[in-house]
C-alpha cells in the first residue's frame, strides 16, 4: 500500500491489567470508507481513542499521513459517541458547530466571517438549518448526532473518525449520514466508523477492520467480510486465547534479562 | 435628644451617603467579589464539580491560620498566600485521592474538606489562647464580616477579582469547549490539562479572596447559587455568565449594606440569603422556565383544548341534525363530551367572548366563525383517522382516541400534507364527511 493515510503499529491497550486490545497492526489506504466491526467489548471504541491519544496505550503507535497525531491534527476530525457528552450544557446548535473552528485559535481570537460561512455550510449539509438557535438538550437523538457531524465537517478535515454514529438515530438522520459519506468519499476523504450493525456493513463500507481484542481480519469488504472471518470475530471460539492472555497480563510475566 | 440607637432607616441613609471611604471601598470589593466568584462558580457547576468550591474554601482555613502563626501579621497579601497554598494543597490531595485510589470524588471532597477545616479550627482555638498582636477578628473568617475589612484588604481582593474576570473573558471559548466535550477538545489539540490548571487556579483564587467577606463556611454558595438561578433565565452561556455577575454583585451590595447597619451580623449568611431569594424568584417567575409561567401556559393550553372540544361537539351535534344553525342545551353537549358542567360553562364564557359561540336563551350554537373552526378541527380529526387506518393499519374502532388528541396540535400545513398523502379523501373510516376537501 503506498502512503497509507493511517498506520497503526503494535498497539496494545490495557485497562487495570485487563487486555482490551492486543497486538493490533494495520494500515488504511486513502479515500476509503472503513468500518470497524466486532462484538461488544471487542475494543472498537478503545481502538479509536487509542489512535487519537485520548487514552493511554501500553505499547505501539499510530501515524497519520506518515507523521504523528500532534503534527497532523488539522487534518483529523473526531465524532465521539453521543452518550459521552453533557447534552444539558447551555449552548445552541450554531455555537456547538462553531466549536469545530476553535481548536487551534489563540486565546483571544473571535470567529471570522469565513468561520461563520463554513459553519453555516456544515449546518446546511446535515439539514439542521431550522434548528440553529435551538438548545442542544431540546434535540432528538438523531439531530444531536447531526450536530456532531456538522461540527466535524466544520473542521474541513481529511480524515473523519466516528464512534457509533448510527446508534439510536432516526431514519432521516441515517439517510443524511449515508449521503454525507458519499459526498465525503467523492471528495477523496477517508472515513473510519465504529459500527455495530452487521446488516448494513456491505452497503456502507468498502474496507473493514474486524476486531475482537485482536485484529481478526482487515482489507476490502468483498474479500474480508466472509463467513469464516465472521465466525472468528463473533464466534467466541477463541475464549481460551482470551483467558490465557488475561492471565499472562495479570501475572506481569517478563523475560529474565 | 436622648442617646437612642439610630433607627434602621437612619443607618440605611447613612450608609448610602457614601461619605465613609471605607464603605465605598468595601462596596466596590463586594461587587467585584460577587461577580468574579459567581462567574467562576458557573464553570465548576457545569463541570459537575459543584462542591469543589466548598472543599477549597474549607481547605484554605489552616493556610490562613498557619500564615498568621508563622509571620505574626495580618498583612492581606501574606494571608492570601497562606490561603492559596493550603487550598491548592487540598485541591491536589482531592485529585490524587480520586485518581489513584478507589475513593470517589464526593468522598474525597468530604475527607479533605473536613480534615483541613478541623485543622484550621484547631489552630484558631490555639491562637485565641495565645498572646499575639492582631489575633482578634481572625475568627471572622468563618462567616465573613465586610464591615471589618480595610482598604488594603479590598485592594488585594479587587486586583484578584479583576484578574479572574479578565481571564474568563479571554478563555471563554476554550473553557466552554473543554466543559462541553473534553475528549473532542483534546482531539483539536487543546491542552486540556493546562486549562484545567488555569481553572483550578481561578477557583482557588476566587474562593480565597472571598473568605474575609463571606467566610469559609458559606463561600461555596456564592459560587453555585447564581448560576443555578441564571439557568432559569437563559440557555446562552454568555447571558448566563452576565446574569451570574449581576446576581453576585447585587448580593454583595445588599449583604454589605446590612452588615454595616448591624455590625454584629456576619456578612456571609446575608449574602447567601439574598442569593437564595434571587434563586427563589427565578424558580417561580422566570419566563418560560419558571414554575408560575409554566403553570399558566399549561392551564392556557388545557383551556384551549376544552374550548376546541366544545366547538367540535357543537359541530358534530349540528352535523347529526343536518342543521348547522340548530341550538343545543348544555346537557346535550355533556352527553357527547365528557367534561364537568363547570368546565363547560367556563368554556362557554370564553367562546362567547371570542365570538365562536352564541347563547340564545340558555341554548347554544356555533357562530359562523366558530363553525369554520369546528369544520377545520373535524377535518383534521377525520384526516388523521384516515391516515391511521389506511397507512398505519390500525383498526377503525381504535383511531378515535388518538385523533382526539392530534386534532389540537395539527397545523394547517400538516393538514394539507396529510390530505395530499391520502389523495384528498372525502369521507373518513366511519363514513362521515371530511369537511373542506378540495377536488
Amino acid at each position: 500500500m503506498h502512503s497509507p493515510v493511517i498506520e497503526v503499529h503494535d498497539l496494545n491497550i490495557h485497562y487495570h491489567s485487563k487486555p482490551v486490545l492486543v497486538d493490533v497492526d494495520f494500515q488504511i489506504p486513502e479515500g476509503k470508507t472503513v468500518g470497524i466491526i466486532g462484538p461488544n467489548g471487542a475494543g472498537k471504541s478503545t481502538l479509536m481513542k487509542g489512535m487519537l491519544d485520548l487514552i493511554p496505550t501500553t505499547t505501539g503507535y499510530t501515524q497519520f499521513f506518515g507523521d504523528t497525531l500532534a503534527k497532523k491534527r488539522q487534518a483529523i476530525a473526531y465524532v465521539p459517541q453521543r452518550g459521552e457528552v453533557d447534552w444539558d450544557f447551555p449552548i445552541n446548535v450554531y455555537d456547538a458547530v462553531m466549536m469545530g473552528r476553535f481548536g487551534h485559535l489563540p486565546l483571544f481570537k473571535r470567529p471570522t466571517s469565513e468561520d461563520h460561512a463554513i459553519v453555516q455550510k456544515a449546518i446546511k449539509q446535515v439539514n439542521l438549518e431550522k434548528f440553529v438557535d435551538r438548545q442542544i438538550s431540546q434535540l432528538s437523538g438523531g439531530q444531536q448526532q447531526r450536530v456532531f457531524l456538522a461540527r466535524a465537517l466544520a473542521q474541513q478535515a481529511s480524515v473523519y473518525l466516528m464512534d457509533e454514529p448510527f446508534v439510536g438515530v432516526d431514519v432521516a438522520t441515517e439517510k443524511a449520514i449515508i449521503e454525507l459519506f458519499k459526498e465525503l468519499k467523492a471528495q477523496g476523504k477517508t472515513i473510519i466508523v465504529v459500527h455495530h450493525d452487521l446488516n448494513t456493513v456491505s452497503d456502507y463500507f468498502d474496507w473493514l477492520l474486524m476486531l475482537n481484542v485482536r485484529l481478526v481480519a482487515e482489507g476490502p469488504t468483498e474479500s474480508v467480510f466472509t463467513r469464516d472471518n465472521l465466525q472468528k470475530t463473533y464466534g467466541g471460539r477463541l475464549a481460551l486465547l482470551t483467558e490465557v492472555t488475561e492471565k499472562v497480563s495479570r501475572a506481569n510475566i517478563e523475560e529474565d534479562e | 435628644m436622648s442617646s437612642l440607637d439610630p433607627t434602621l432607616s437612619e443607618l440605611f441613609l447613612a450608609f448610602w451617603r457614601l461619605d465613609n471611604p471605607n464603605v465605598v471601598w468595601v462596596l466596590l470589593g463586594s461587587v467585584l467579589l460577587g461577580a468574579s466568584a459567581s462567574v467562576i462558580g458557573s464553570f465548576t457547576f457545569l463541570r459537575r464539580r459543584a462542591l469543589m468550591g466548598d472543599a477549597l474554601a474549607h481547605a484554605a482555613l489552616p493556610g490562613v491560620m498557619s500564615a498568621f502563626l508563622l509571620f505574626q501579621t495580618r498583612d492581606p497579601f501574606v494571608m492570601l498566600l497562606g490561603a492559596v497554598t493550603s487550598s491548592f494543597l487540598g485541591y491536589y490531595l482531592i485529585e490524587y485521592l480520586t485518581q489513584h485510589t478507589k475513593i470517589r470524588q464526593d468522598s474525597a471532597l468530604a475527607i479533605v474538606l473536613s480534615f483541613f477545616f478541623a485543622l484550621g479550627i484547631f489552630q484558631l482555638s490555639l491562637i485565641q489562647q495565645m498572646e499575639i498582636e492582631g489575633k482578634s477578628g481572625l475568627d471572622k473568617i468563618l462567616f465573613g464580616q465586610s464591615a471589618a475589612m480595610m482598604p488594603e484588604d479590598i485592594q488585594v481582593l479587587a486586583i484578584s477579582a479583576v484578574f479572574i474576570l479578565v481571564l474568563v473573558y479571554l478563555s471563554f471559548y476554550k473553557f466552554r469547549l473543554i466543559t462541553l466535550d473534553r475528549q473532542y477538545a483534546q482531539t483539536l489539540g487543546v491542552n486540556v490539562k493546562a486549562y484545567d490548571l488555569v481553572l483550578a487556579l481561578a477557583i482557588v483564587l476566587s474562593v480565597v479572596i472571598g473568605l474575609q467577606m463571606v467566610g469559609v463556611v458559606l463561600m461555596a454558595a456564592v459560587l453555585l447559587i447564581p448560576v443555578s438561578a441564571a439557568r432559569y433565565w437563559s440557555h446562552d452561556l454568555r447571558k448566563i455568565l452576565f446574569l451570574c455577575a449581576i446576581f453576585g454583585a447585587l448580593a454583595g451590595i445588599l449583604s454589605t449594606n446590612i452588615s454595616y447597619m448591624a455590625p454584629k451580623m456576619p456578612t456571609g449568611p446575608w449574602m447567601v440569603t439574598v442569593l437564595a431569594g434571587i434563586f427563589l424568584v427565578s424558580l417561580v417567575f422566570a419566563p418560560a422556565r419558571g414554575l408560575l409561567p409554566r403553570y399558566l401556559m399549561h392551564r392556557a393550553q388545557a383551556q384551549r383544548v376544552n374550548d376546541e372540544n366544545v366547538i367540535r361537539s357543537l359541530y358534530v351535534l349540528g352535523e347529526r341534525k343536518n342543521d348547522p344553525k340548530a341550538l343545543f342545551e348544555p346537557s346535550s353537549i355533556l352527553t357527547v363530551r365528557n367534561m364537568s358542567k363547570e368546565a363547560l360553562f367556563k368554556s362557554f364564557k370564553r367562546l362567547i367572548k371570542a365570538n365562536d359561540v352564541e347563547n340564545r336563551g340558555g341554548t347554544y350554537r356555533l357562530t359562523p366563525n366558530g363553525y369554520e373552526k369546528g369544520a377545520k378541527l373535524t377535518r383534521h380529526h377525520r384526516l388523521w383517522e384516515m391516515y391511521l387506518t389506511e397507512k398505519v393499519n390500525i383498526a377503525p374502532d381504535h383511531v378515535h382516541r388518538d385523533a382526539e388528541k392530534v386534532e389540537h396540535i395539527m397545523t394547517d400545513e400538516m393538514g394539507e400534507r396529510l390530505a395530499e398523502e391520502l389523495g384528498n379523501p372525502l369521507t373518513d373510516p366511519h363514513g362521515k364527511n371530511i369537511p373542506g376537501g378540495q377536488h
